[in-house]
């Protein structure tokens, strides 16, 4: 049965990991997304569900608890905001490496540094382009509202297991701080341990008899072992790159000229589009709700028939770059901005929309 | 139906609150809601604002430049806020510590001298009802029935006792509301 | 006589405990580390416990113990197998969990996670192999290098004053309220080797009564990394290591 319920989008995430059936969650508290933490222990899903709920020392000691916790085949996560999700790079990279699924939250601030707690979305690069060492791929949900917030939790370990890869929601300090309505399902029950044992081969449940042990690990000390490992990973990524785009699409049939951006900045460019069509500029809006994979195919289909693509982000241009690699020579892209914690005004992207694709 | 509003005030004077419990109506009337605080230092006191959207349908962006009203408690907020309300919008303020009053005459101004009659009530915690009546007799956004869930939804269950009190707040606020600027 | 008149049950006096793999240690001859992991697959197989036992390997020398311990074993970060350890007993309380580090990993780069695991009092077994010495990455300064002795890192002889003090980490942990067994042991004599399987053994046992950190130290040589032959290593190991790291019981349960 389903329930409807004011929450922020940080205390959604806390809510929709005890739901969905999620076994541990080890975090650190962190503006701007302490929020779920705080949510997790008032709620106490240990009696609700069984989860486990921990207060790490760090957020180092985070994301190796989630990695000790994902190595057994269970659902774990952290969340953290951007100078904790720097620490954490070295255990999502041998996450990565030893193919576990596991969910990491970013509620990104402004930085560099220890920058500012107000919103940005400046960890893109970091989130997508890799973070940590070595080649490895994040599958990168952007939620742009609380519903989504409370879902993609669900849906990020559906397709964390289904490929044994670590997924990260990356939101923001607004998608992080906003009240909106949500609808929540019933608590559903986490798997048993038999359940883990005869459907991940790969998870440590205890050695039996019947079956040699298990080695969770991403060491492999000779080269060509290791290339071998490498190259597994990006047929795998190829495959994620092929099935699991997802993206939304507003007001495009008849754009001449089109905005892209994710999470919040496409709540704001949404309402930009809205002003922009009442002054008769024809624009529509394409928000990736994957980051990686990256909607270039949809883009790039999209960008033959526009005039300008105008790429918005609270960064100094990151996104941005993927938008011109999906779209090549067909059409200008241009990016429009505001960092350091500025969150931009639907206004000003619609002057943006004049002054840098319009001209 | 859309309707864009900053409250604007210092912290610990139930801005948060005061949004809060207007989302909450708004949720209970079946509207699409929004609460966007502003959070950092504010949170532990200095200023503080909330900006709330009701409205019929999905709500695009949370964070705004212009309203259609303004709910400000204070000096700071007024200065900040005053221009950003639309053409023809509202602005709504306690007069209490306020020097420089507003001067826009593209909108509509009243004063809710909420702070005073708290006071004269001898409870200031209900302050920030008195103002949100205010608002509520001049664009009644929700209806009242829903303003009690509302109220029941956002307290926690050991103040509810106190929400007969509340509720009458509100209708002092509809009685004291004052216009300084009516547009025709 | 023949081989068949000798190979006789009766005749056993030792055999390897199948809790160990055929994979051949890569460990350098006369390493403590091949003698300390026979330990604790001999108390798991005594026990009856390879079923239900999970392993947590550290980064340095044992980083490849998960080849040699015949169950379910995960390799950590460098430092963070508390961490690891900490998220797999509160999963799965059904499962004996145990972490294997070095010093460099335990006491250096893993120190928090050490001390928050043992201050939490996680209900696990911590084996901490204590040589003094970054045997891995080519005989480095550890934080437990005694003073004056010489490493890649210290070439004139470990100087206080610029390099500070060896940190006896085992001693800290046993003033934590979440450790319940904390020993000191070595492994260079057929008697050290006996008690120290003792010690392993209560501290798996403790695990069942859920009391909190049982830590293991056990005082071992790096021949390579100290330039000695391996006996010499162990003279070494008794005249210098063992004055600044006492073997013994540091905490014991109350009775």
């Amino acid at each position: 049965m389903k329930e409807l319920k004011l929450m922020k989008g940080n205390e959604a995430i806390a809510e929709g990991a005890i739901r969905c059936g999620v076994d541990g969650y080890f975090g650190y508290p962190i503006t701007p997304q302490s929020e779920v933490l705080e949510h997790l222990m008032a709620e106490k899903p240990y009696e609700k569900t069984g989860m486990v709920v921990l207060q790490a020392e760090s957020e180092v000691a985070s994301i190796n608890m989630v990695y000790g916790g994902a190595a057994l085949g269970k659902k774990v996560m952290t969340s953290s905001s951007s100078p904790g999700v720097s620490l954490m790079q070295e255990g999502i990279s041998y996450m990565a490496g030893a193919e576990l699924p596991g969910l990491v939250v970013n509620v990104v601030r402004g930085g560099p540094g220890l920058g500012t707690i107000q919103p940005s979305q400046a960890d893109y690069f970091q989130t997508v382009k890799g973070g940590g060492h070595g080649d490895y791929r994040l599958i990168t949900l952007a939620p742009a509202f609380v519903q989504e917030m409370y879902d993609f939790v669900e849906l990020a370990f559906e397709l964390s297991f289904k490929y044994r890869n670590p997924a990260m929601i990356l939101s923001d300090g607004v998608i992080g701080q906003v009240m909106e309505k949500v609808e929540v399902d019933d608590y559903k029950p986490r798997w048993t341990n038999e359940y883990i044992r005869e459907n991940f081969p790969w998870a440590m449940t205890g050695k039996t008899p019947d079956r040699p042990h298990v080695i969770v690990t991403s060491l492999q000390l000779e080269a060509a072992k290791q290339e071998a490992v490498n190259l597994r990973l990006q047929a795998k990524y190829k495959v994620i790159e092929e099935n699991e785009v997802r993206y939304e699409k507003t007001m495009c049939d008849d754009a001449e000229y089109l905005i892209v951006a994710y999470g919040s900045s496409a709540r704001i460019s949404q309402k930009a589009i809205e002003l922009a069509r009442e002054q008769g500029i024809k624009v529509g809006l394409l928000r990736p709700i994957t980051l990686w994979p990256f909607p270039s195919k949809a883009i790039n289909e999209m960008s033959k028939n526009l005039k300008g693509i105008l790429s918005v982000e609270m960064s100094a241009g990151q996104m941005v770059e993927d938008v011109r690699l999906a779209v090549g020579d067909n059409v200008p892209v241009e990016h429009f901005g505001r960092f350091g914690g500025i969150i931009p005004s639907p206004s000003e992207v619609v002057e943006a929309i004049k002054e840098k694709i319009m001209k | 139906m859309t309707e864009e509003i900053i409250i604007a005030g210092f912290g610990g004077q139930g801005v948060l609150s005061m949004g809060k419990i207007l989302a909450y109506s708004g949720v209970m009337q079946n509207k699409e809601v929004s609460w966007m605080p502003s959070y950092g230092p504010e949170m532990r006191g200095g200023t503080s604002n909330v900006t709330v959207i009701i409205s019929d349908e999905r709500i695009s962006s949370p964070t705004l430049n212009q309203y259609d009203t303004a709910i400000i408690l204070n000096q700071q907020s007024l200065d900040k806020f005053e221009s950003t309300v639309k053409p023809g919008g509202l602005l709504i303020y306690d007069p209490n510590g306020i020097t420089h009053h507003p001067t826009r005459k593209d909108i509509n101004i009243y004063q809710v001298a909420g702070t005073d009659k708290a006071s004269e009530l001898g409870n200031a915690k209900f302050f920030n009802m008195i103002i949100l009546g205010g608002f509520l007799s001049i664009k009644p956004i929700v209806n009242s029935e829903f303003i009690e869930k509302g109220l029941q939804k956002s307290l926690p269950e050991r103040h509810h006792g106190l929400i007969p009190e509340n509720l009458k707040a509100i209708e002092i606020g509809k009685e004291i509301v004052k216009p300084i600027n009516v547009l025709k | 006589m023949k081989r068949e008149d000798i190979v006789k049950p009766e005749n056993l006096v030792y055999r390897r405990t199948p809790v160990l793999t055929d994979n051949v240690m890569h460990y350098c001859p006369g390493c403590g580390h091949g003698l300390i992991h026979r330990l604790i697959a001999e108390v798991i197989e005594e026990m009856g416990i390879q079923d239900n036992t999970l392993a947590v390997a550290p980064v340095g020398c044992s980083v490849l113990a998960y080849n040699y311990f015949d169950v379910d074993c995960v390799e950590a970060a460098h430092g963070r197998a508390p961490a690891l350890a900490t998220a797999m007993k509160r999963l799965r309380p059904d499962q004996f969990v145990f972490s294997y580090q070095g010093d460099g990993d335990l006491a250096a780069i893993g120190t928090a996670e050490t001390i928050h695991a043992c201050n939490r009092g996680e209900n696990i077994v911590m084996i901490f192999v204590n040589n003094g010495i970054y045997g891995m990455t080519g005989g480095q300064m550890a934080p437990t290098t005694l003073e004056g002795m010489k490493t890649a890192t210290s070439p004139y002889g470990r100087d206080i004053e610029l390099m500070g003090n060896p940190l006896k980490i085992t001693e800290l942990v046993a003033q934590l309220p979440g450790t319940y067994y904390v020993t000191r042991q070595a492994v260079y004599t057929p008697a050290l080797v006996r008690k120290c399987k003792k010690a392993i053994r209560t501290a798996f046992e403790n695990q069942k009564l859920n009391k909190g950190v049982s830590f293991i130290e056990v005082v071992s040589n790096c021949n390579s990394g100290w330039k000695l032959t391996p006996v010499k290593s162990n003279e070494w190991l008794e005249q210098n290591m063992l004055p600044k790291y006492p073997l013994g019981d540091i905490k014991v349960p109350e009775k």
